[in-house]
């Protein structure tokens, strides 16, 4: 790629969201409006490495686009108005679709871009859908992009975002920001889709390692877009901090040659102190809007332990109970809960650990689920009862086919002392 | 990818102790500075009081010297910088493009090293960090 296309394609991820959404509010169809953003990308392509990129290349663009659609728009009422009428009523046409779209350019508004992701990430759409059409419009990835972060085929993707593209076209969804209750439900469906985002870069083991991290930051920027744009929500800040707080860890979470590190083994050194403070921020933001107590913010008050603690011995685990507490009572997952035992042995010993943890044995959800017997095993091998963390551990081990994780459950199985006696027996 | 974009203003080197920019000044950066935090990649930015007020510490054989400000000899200073997140060299650099900076000042812009960039022998030698006290992060 020449140095002019790197600026345009720099000029385009900068200026590509305004743009489309300054269209959508004339076309009211965020499909048209990204397709005449593209066809405004190619003329840029076709004009800027011979003209230079103009002073005001979101004004050009713009224009671009405003253009193409006057086009599109003769060639399509051509075929639709009786003979005698064309001229006329096309002129009317063009000239009001051409004041709309100049009125947009002059100033694409903050709304514009809220009602932008609203329409992406609207319920009406699969998840998938929603998550693929948000990277495209408000993140400006590419089609091929998008591809490799997710593992699929170009192919599918690209039928992803169209069918994406159609549906809310055909559901006749309009191009607004909700409001009331309507607010409420449609903020979480956008959170989920940029949490959803976030995870897929930061939980993954496999693919593009850089594509991930690319997905990570995506959902940074998009988490602090919205933390502008939806200033009084609390839960956009609470989701703004957890995201923060959790990829404060990113370089500790991989060991010198590339294995996972757990939490309580990772150098604290390596965290990006300047992001924990920035989550912080973000989490007292969404306590004093008085969204404490919402899912992401207790996530991210629960991570901010973690993070406030210089050592894993500083941890206050108490106060880790207290929020998983808090959580179930939101959320009653068995992973949650799960989660909960390990603080529970960390707080108060590994008994009270394994007490908390036997109570959630028979959860179907946790039938196969390898951290249950690891963490069993952990609190087993604690308490001095070797032999029943050896079986823990083997059944761990047994469940589990990432390869990471086995590597570390039988590091643990080896650090079981070889007397098979237990410690309390052997005494 | 993190970089900053420092700011480089002609003139400050010789600026006094008790220069504050202009109203329209500050206004106009305030506009650059929204659409920077509008696009979600504003991670943090200051502005520098004049060099007049600071020192430099420089070193020779392990000794330091100190002098005050200003610096007779320094033709370029430091007024202030941004640090934001984006995809490529060539995004920060269309975003330089667009400060509204007067003539013949500069934005320099810089890569930020990520700690993922260093070789194992650097990670390892920052590892050291880990024992000193954790002044950045609050114990509240």
């Amino acid at each position: 790629m020449s140095d002019t296309h790197k600026a345009i394609e720099a000029v385009w991820k900068i200026e590509s969201t305004r743009l489309i959404a300054g269209i959508a509010r004339v076309t009211r169809d965020i499909g048209i409006a990204e397709e005449l953003a593209q066809d405004a990308l190619v003329a840029a392509l076709e004009r800027w490495p011979d003209e230079g990129i103009p002073e005001k290349p979101a004004a050009w663009l713009m224009t671009a686009a405003k253009r193409r659609a006057i086009d599109s728009l003769r060639r399509g009422r051509m075929l639709e108005l009786k003979h005698g009428e064309i001229a006329r009523e096309l002129e009317f046409q063009q000239q009001r679709l051409g004041d709309a779209m100049d009125k947009a350019m002059d100033q694409v508004i903050d709304d514009d871009v809220l009602r932008l992701i609203f329409t992406a990430c609207h319920p009406v759409l699969a998840v998938d859908g929603r998550v693929a059409l948000t990277l495209r419009v408000a993140c400006s990835l590419t089609t091929a992009e998008i591809a490799r972060a997710f593992l699929v085929p170009e192919k599918t993707l690209g039928q992803r975002i169209f069918r994406a593209k159609k549906t809310l076209s055909e559901a006749h969804v309009p191009f607004e920001t909700p409001r009331g209750d309507e607010l409420r439900k449609r903020v979480e469906s956008v959170l989920s889709v940029v949490y959803l985002i976030f995870n897929e870069g930061y939980t993954a083991t496999s693919g593009e390692e850089w594509m991930r991290a690319e997905l990570c930051d995506e959902a940074l920027r998009l988490g602090r877009m919205l933390a502008g744009l939806l200033a009084e929500e609390s839960q956009v800040h609470g989701l703004l901090a957890l995201m923060e707080l959790q990829s404060s860890r990113t370089a500790a979470r991989r060991g010198r040659s590339g294995e996972a590190v757990l939490l309580a083994d990772q150098n604290r050194g390596l965290w990006d102190h300047a992001q924990i403070q920035r989550g912080l921020a973000a989490l007292h933001r969404a306590q004093a809007l008085g969204g404490g107590a919402h899912s992401y913010a207790l996530q991210a008050a629960i991570a901010a332990c973690h993070a406030r603690a210089g050592a894993v011995a500083d941890t206050d685990w108490e106060r880790i109970v207290l929020l998983y507490d808090a959580l179930l009572q939101i959320n009653p997952s068995p992973i949650v809960g799960l989660n909960r035992a390990v603080a529970v042995g960390m707080a108060f010993g590994p008994a009270a650990g394994l007490h908390a943890l036997d109570a959630l044995a028979a959860e179907p959800a946790l039938a196969n689920y390898h951290l249950l017997p690891s963490v069993r095993g952990d609190l087993l091998l604690k308490l001095g009862r070797y032999a029943e963390a050896r079986d823990e551990l083997q059944r761990a081990i047994a469940m589990t086919e990432n390869h990471r994780e086995h590597e570390l459950l039988s590091k643990k199985l080896r650090q079981i002392p070889n007397n098979s006696q237990d410690a309390n027996q052997a005494s | 990818m993190r970089f900053m974009m420092i700011v480089i203003p002609k003139g400050y080197e010789g600026a006094a102790p008790d220069a504050v920019p202009s109203a329209e000044a500050v206004a106009k950066m305030m506009e650059f500075n929204k659409s920077l935090q509008k696009s979600g990649v504003l991670l943090a930015l200051d502005g520098l009081l004049p060099p007049s007020t600071g020192a430099r510490v420089s070193y020779t054989d392990g000794k330091a010297t100190v002098t005050d400000g200003p610096f007779a000899d320094a033709k370029e200073v430091i007024g202030g910088y941004w640090i934001i997140q984006v995809r490529s060299r060539e995004e920060a650099i269309e975003w330089a493009r667009r400060a509204p900076m007067s003539n013949n000042e500069i934005i320099e812009v810089r890569q930020i090293f990520e700690m993922g960039d260093f070789p194992a022998d650097v990670k390892h030698a920052a590892e050291g960090f880990e024992e000193l006290p954790n002044a950045t992060v609050a114990k509240a």
